[in-house]
């Protein structure tokens, strides 16, 4: 197993930062041997945090900054998405599944990245603003006693 | 209306929305999404297309999805859309559905 490896990227409040952050996401997880459904489900977490960050935390202000650190671990890729912004508590994010949010065109970001990872939390981060953690079993260390964890259950609020 | 790529946060959901407005504008109000071609849509993508559904139906029309992939087909799953959303396999019978909810 390799020694832990830290990747630590600044990105601009800009659009174009959700495909970067993705596309550097892919290549680690791509390398560290997840398969390609897994890929598509680490690269969406990342577009959905990046944007969460982008729109949310720095409200789309160019002169904030976002902050990005992928750390592969002997066991698991973990992701780090920091904002600039006011930060956020994950009980006041309401549930995309619930009747009423059901149509609604925003709100779903946080869902698919709890659906998506093994783990998933939102703590205050180091820049004043969000940080979210999320992380992903390294292929052959999937513990079966925790399948389940990561899907609709695992929803905010869930009805 | 044939769509490709990825509708995510930037051109793809910005296209959607004008391509929408546009249809709307010269009163066609029955509108088929083949999405056969798209194999991507974030969050953004995802909202883009409730909100074409609900523009769509607050002018009185209909949306209506064709030819979901997979991994589309599995997004709409998640979120419980696949029950809001009008989606189809089949073109013809896509088309057919419109005719018999007008008559």
């Amino acid at each position: 197993m390799p020694d832990q490896k830290q990747l630590d990227v600044t990105l601009e409040t800009q659009v174009e930062s959700v495909n970067l952050a993705e596309e550097m996401c892919l290549r680690v997880a791509e390398a560290a041997g997840f398969d390609e459904d897994d890929c598509y489900r680490i690269g969406m977490s990342v577009r959905e945090g990046v944007i969460n960050a982008f729109h949310y935390g720095n409200q789309e202000r160019p002169e904030k900054k976002i902050y990005l650190i992928v750390d592969l671990t002997s066991d698991k890729l973990v992701i780090h998405v920091l904002d600039e912004g006011k930060g956020f508590k994950l009980e006041d994010v309401p549930n995309p599944l619930t009747e009423e949010n059901l149509l609604s065109t925003s709100g779903r970001g946080i869902f698919l990245m709890r659906s998506f990872m093994d783990e998933f939390d939102v703590v205050s981060g180091r820049t004043g603003g969000a940080e979210i953690i999320m992380s992903k079993k390294l292929p052959g260390q999937e513990d079966h006693t925790s399948n389940g964890k990561g899907d609709q259950s695992s929803a905010p609020h869930q009805a | 209306m044939d769509l490709s790529g990825r509708i995510t946060l930037g051109e793809g959901s910005a296209l959607l929305r004008s391509t929408i407005r546009e249809l709307l504008e010269e009163k066609r109000f029955k509108i088929l999404v083949n999405l056969a071609d798209i194999n991507y849509i974030d969050s953004s993508g995802i909202g883009e297309l409730v909100s074409a559904y609900t523009t769509v139906k607050n002018r009185g029309g209909e949306l209506k999805l064709l030819h979901l992939t997979k991994k589309v087909h599995d997004l709409l799953q998640i979120t419980k859309l696949y029950t809001v959303f009008d989606v189809h396999s089949d073109e013809t019978g896509a088309l057919r559905s419109f005719h018999i909810a007008s008559v």
